[in-house]
């Protein structure tokens, strides 16, 4: 973004006039607008795919009656959610309640000012970018747990807390498992990151070396616990809690919930692109200068490569959901201290021995390759 | 535009730690005391201090006060609304333990010595500088502060666990 704010005070005269720390500002605003633009529509079409996915997987049609294949369903969903009456229970704490999906719903938000989507296409390329993404969502587990207490309810107040210590168990081995990438580029920067990774598979972080192959998985499982999505969804476990945290939500508060949820698994997954497979680096050469390609053709190239890889990571997601059981809570403690916590642990000292040894050399370069 | 922002968010801060003292619900005064770290969060990134502001908003208000909400919905604290205090001798220490604080703050502030300061030094705030610094001068106070974790993680398991 601050690409293009330069560009824009050098090229635009009338900019000239005007401060430019203003200029900044209402660019800034714009990208946000444009970045909202692109994640509910983005986030509601999920719905809708996911939809159609479990129907395929349980050999079921799913939904295919509005519009051709059932895809203006979502649009249908979301008229149906901003016009149905918004009830906030008697007992409930009013002003909490009003407030928890905000919070939540901002909070997966403000990841997407740190995702990067091309080379050049990215809201703010922060030299903290990955340790900002993980703060900002953590945000999100305060709304979900404002929304369980808030509701009254009991079955909502059991979903947030079952939600909290799931969500502050997970991010251990995440943070964990992305240190070892850390490690690997000596930069928190996410396109610092990309750029470190070539377009090539060998290249790419999953295959560095055995230690990053195995935090990627380590990443990717606690980041879809993160989600709270099956097979970690007992925070809003249908068959005992009801809906959980979100039982008592109605209309457009929670369609919010329900907004945060894809946009989520949407930002697990550009960030699993990130960090283990390339990134935006394009599967084949692009020569720039040579074949007379512009820059915003790579570019594009970058974004339509971006979002492939991002949006096979969001179909195994749903993949996993339609597949597995649900975790009891017993279990998925077990499985987050452990398994995943010890496991994150054995991958940071392995990937800093291998380091000791071989430098940032990969599999591929020790090979020759 | 810097200052203005230091008055914004300095002045939420500092409402909404009064609210979180003032407030008679326990859950209500974690929510102030969350948002009084978010705007420290900024008050760091003002301060050129980018790792510390994100440190501040990931460990503090994501980690430790999600906790805080926790502990406070398990022991069910938000059906027992805190009362007045009637003791007068707690009153007045508190008091007394509060202008003491006040005075040392001012005296702190007052310093005549508050130079210009020194421009920043590159790569000033970021993550390798804080690594640096807390791997070679303060890398004492780091172990210790570990250790004194650890040892409360120990305690509280013995404490758990009642039978061995």
């Amino acid at each position: 973004m601050r690409y293009f704010a330069d560009w824009i005070i050098e090229n635009l005269e009338f900019t000239r006039a005007i401060p430019s720390e203003y200029v900044y500002l209402i660019i800034m605003v714009v990208g946000g607008l444009l970045l909202l633009l692109f994640v509910v529509p983005m986030a509601g079409a999920l719905t809708f795919v996911e939809r159609r996915v479990a129907g395929k997987m349980q050999s079921r049609i799913g939904p295919n009656r509005v519009g051709p294949q059932g895809i203006f369903q979502f649009v249908a969903d979301g008229v149906k959610l901003i016009l149905k009456e918004d009830i906030i229970p008697t007992a409930a704490d009013r002003r909490l309640f009003k407030l928890a999906p905000y919070i939540v719903f901002v909070g997966s938000f403000l990841t997407f000012a740190a995702l990067p989507f091309s080379q050049k296409l990215i809201a703010a390329d922060l030299n903290i970018g990955i340790l900002y993404i993980f703060a900002v969502s953590s945000m999100v587990v305060v709304g979900i747990i404002m929304s369980g207490w808030a509701s009254n309810n009991n079955l909502s107040l059991l979903g947030g807390m079952r939600s909290a210590a799931q969500i502050i168990s997970y991010e251990v081995p995440q943070i964990l498992s992305v240190l070892a990438v850390i490690l690997l580029t000596g930069t928190l920067g996410m396109q610092g990151t990309i750029k470190a990774q070539g377009w090539a598979p060998q290249h790419w972080f999953l295959f560095h070396n055995p230690f990053a192959f195995i935090a990627f998985f380590v990443f990717f499982i606690s980041a879809v616990a993160e989600c709270n999505r099956i097979p970690f969804d007992i925070p809003e476990a249908e068959s005992e809690l009801v809906s959980g945290y979100n039982t008592e939500y109605s209309g457009f508060r929670f369609g919010l919930f329900f907004l945060a949820e894809f946009a989520n698994v949407y930002v697990i997954s550009a960030v699993a692109v990130t960090l283990f497979l390339g990134g935006w680096n394009t599967p084949f050469y692009l020569p720039t200068g040579i074949w007379g390609l512009l820059p915003s053709a790579v570019n594009l190239a970058g974004l339509i490569t971006f979002l492939i890889k991002t949006f096979v990571l969001v179909f195994v997601c749903m993949w996993l959901r339609w597949t597995l059981p649900r975790l009891r809570v017993d279990q998925l403690m077990t499985v987050g201290w452990k398994y995943m916590v010890p496991i994150a642990f054995f991958n940071l000292v392995g990937t800093a021995v291998w380091m000791l040894v071989w430098g940032d050399k990969s599999i591929a370069a020790l090979l020759g390759g | 535009m810097e200052s203005f922002l230091f008055y914004i968010f300095g002045g939420i801060a500092v409402a909404s730690a009064l609210l979180v003292v003032t407030r008679r619900n326990a859950v209500g005064s974690a929510i102030f005391l969350i948002l009084c770290f978010f705007c420290l969060g900024v008050l760091y990134l003002l301060l050129q201090a980018h790792f510390v502001a994100v440190i501040q908003v990931l460990v503090y208000a994501g980690a430790i006060m999600v906790l805080f909400l926790f502990v406070i919905m398990l022991l069910n604290l938000s059906q027992i609304e805190f009362g007045r205090i009637r003791n007068l001798a707690l009153k007045v220490l508190g008091a007394a333990l509060g202008v003491v604080l006040l005075i040392n703050i001012l005296g702190a502030i007052n310093r005549p010595q508050l130079s210009e300061g020194v421009p920043l030094s590159e790569g000033f705030g970021g993550t390798a500088q804080v690594g640096m610094l807390l791997f070679s001068k303060y890398l004492i106070p780091f172990e210790v502060a570990s250790v004194l974790l650890l040892a409360a993680i120990v305690g509280a398991i013995i404490l758990a666990r009642r039978e061995f």
